[in-house]
């Protein structure tokens, strides 16, 4: 029934879709940073899209089964392997008792997402399974994995022949719809918003066409970028008023920050632009000291391509039936 | 800023803020009439239960409204919500009704001291005495325009004008948990020891933010606020039975 954690890796934390509904109260949304690899995950495990998966960023954790599984893995290629095989992203696999998943070498992207069928056994906290780092609550005790945490799940695979249910799973074939992959971009797109217009026309034409780099002081709240610093054209000061995931905001020393999954509810700063929700994932992959550039996009634009990724994860969980029968039948 | 709709005859605007936000923007500086107007704004959007709508957010003189997109919107996600706000709002908020009140919620503090290290140094700054800054402090109830900057943390305000200070050029690294802090004529309560920009001048023994508790925070967007003064001896007997009860 559990999993004991051998190494914790870098930066490991369990995260759904969020804490959605108490930004009024300003607890921070949170959940995964890439909430497309956070949601392939979870449907190729058979699971619904708001199970909490374990986010792990960079250099992995070792994780031993004392049970039988199935997990899915997707997001970053961080060298995943089972009792040293590699494995692959993208695809259920089934985990004897007493299996070693492990993690290698990063070979494309920043954060991967494991998820268990049947999830792991976490308390929901304010309608979350989601791991806010600094508030020190939710997913596993508040915190990150750390060497023999011991994780529960919730629903164990207890069918009596698993070889026969891995070679049934290997069998079907899974193609991910196109818009569900992250091609990668030279430039994320961003819309213009209500503050634009109070930053200089040149550095507003500098963020569109300037190329920045991520910062080593990048985390979960945001990623701050370095490069051509941007200013108002005066400096009055603003009413603090509610951020969005992907809100570019510029403090007076000019540097913007993209903010992330466990941005502030609330900020006073100007925001130059907001990242359009479907290019999210791709920054969320991105490594301190990447590239990074912006693009203008229309609004009508980025909400077509957002609800084209919604449509694909439509089609994906239809297709998917016949892991999620599989998985539930024995 | 864009209006998107010039038909709603009284005072607000809609802009959006990226692909999954909009921004309902009800005039501008801080004035609790305004604060009201918002939290009345935001009352109204949350009754409504617009499908979709995940968080509805109030500020001084804004309201965020967060959303996911719909599949039977397509393309034009941002105006159908924007519309649908608009007709909630028309119907809900009329500017000679006033918005119901908030509770109003008593939050004793210990000034001065080792409670309120920044006292003295706001009494020099304001040209008064300590009770003073106190008398002015605690004498008059305030208003909660938003919770913000962390968990359970209240923007309370306006104050009396004499005691006008800004922020500390220099914001502290650690701020301890029940900080209640000044500046730019609001009070902050730090729920959680943080770093912190404003002046302490007491703390509270009250627990601002309780994520296994119903509601989780001590004080919502719209509740006004007295703050009551209390001794080092009564502040930490208050401070011992909030550890008991959450024992």
């Amino acid at each position: 029934m559990s999993i004991t954690v051998l190494k914790p890796g870098l930066l490991s934390s369990f995260q759904d879709l969020g804490r959605k509904g108490y930004q009024h109260l300003g607890v921070p949304v949170g959940g995964a940073m890439d909430s497309r690899a956070h949601r392939l995950a979870n449907l190729l495990a058979g699971n619904p899209q708001d199970e909490a998966t374990l986010e792990i960023t960079l250099s992995g954790p070792t994780l031993r089964f004392d049970s039988p599984a199935c997990i899915a893995i997707a997001g970053a290629a961080l060298g995943p392997t089972v009792n040293g095989k590699p494995v692959p992203n993208n695809r259920p696999l089934v985990i004897r008792q007493g299996d070693v998943l492990a993690f290698g070498a990063r070979t494309a992207g920043l954060r991967a997402y494991v998820a268990w069928h049947g999830g792991i056994d976490l308390p929901v906290l304010l309608s979350s399974r989601s791991t806010y780092l600094r508030g020190g609550f939710g997913g596993y005790k508040g915190r990150a994995l750390r060497t023999n945490d011991v994780l529960r799940l919730r629903s164990p695979l207890d069918g009596p022949d698993l070889d026969a249910l891995a070679r049934e799973l290997w069998n079907i074939k899974i193609y991910l719809p196109a818009p569900l992959g992250l091609a990668p971009r030279s430039a994320v797109r961003a819309m213009p918003g209500a503050h634009t217009s109070l930053f200089k026309d040149k550095s507003v034409d500098d963020f569109f066409s300037s190329e920045y780099r991520i910062s080593p002081q990048s985390e979960r709240m945001g990623y701050r970028l370095e490069g051509n610093t941007l200013e108002l054209k005066s400096n009055a000061q603003l009413l603090s008023e509610a951020t969005s995931f992907g809100s570019v905001q510029v403090p007076p020393d000019g540097k913007p920050i993209v903010l992330m999954a466990d941005r502030q509810t609330t900020g006073g700063y100007a925001k130059i632009a907001h990242i359009a929700s479907v290019d999210l994932p791709a920054i969320a992959q991105c490594m301190p000291g990447d590239a990074l550039g912006f693009m203008p996009v229309e609004l009508q634009e980025a909400q077509a391509l957002d609800m084209q990724r919604e449509e694909a994860f439509e089609q994906l969980c239809q297709a998917l039936a016949p892991v999620r029968r599989l998985l539930q039948g024995d | 800023m864009p209006r998107v709709n010039d038909a709603v005859p009284q005072g607000w605007t809609v802009v959006p803020q990226g692909d999954r936000a909009l921004l309902l923007v009800f005039g501008d500086g801080i004035a609790v009439e305004v604060g009201r107007r918002c939290a009345a704004a935001a009352a109204a959007l949350r009754q409504a239960a617009i499908p979709g709508v995940t968080d509805v957010v109030p500020a001084f003189n804004s309201v965020a409204v967060h959303y996911q997109p719909r599949p039977s919107c397509s393309g034009a996600a941002f105006r159908q919500l924007a519309d649908e706000i608009e007709s909630v709002l028309a119907c809900t908020l009329d500017a000679r009704q006033a918005p119901a009140a908030g509770r109003q919620i008593e939050i004793p503090v210990c000034y001065g001291g080792q409670f309120g290290p920044d006292l003295d140094e706001v009494a020099a700054h304001c040209k008064l005495d300590a009770a003073d800054v106190v008398r002015l402090h605690s004498g008059q109830s305030a208003y909660v325009f938003m919770l913000g900057f962390a968990p359970g943390a209240p923007y309370i305000g306006v104050h009396d004008k004499r005691l006008a200070i800004g922020r500390r050029p220099t914001p502290r690294t650690a701020v301890p948990a029940g900080s209640v802090a000044i500046a730019n004529l609001q009070t902050m309560i730090y729920p959680n020891v943080s770093p912190g920009g404003w002046h302490i001048i007491g703390a509270t023994p009250s627990i601002l933010f309780d994520p296994a508790k119903t509601p989780s925070t001590l004080l919502a967007p719209g509740d006004t606020v007295r703050f009551v003064p209390v001794s080092p001896d009564e502040y930490l007997a208050l401070k011992q039975e909030q550890e008991r009860e959450q024992a």
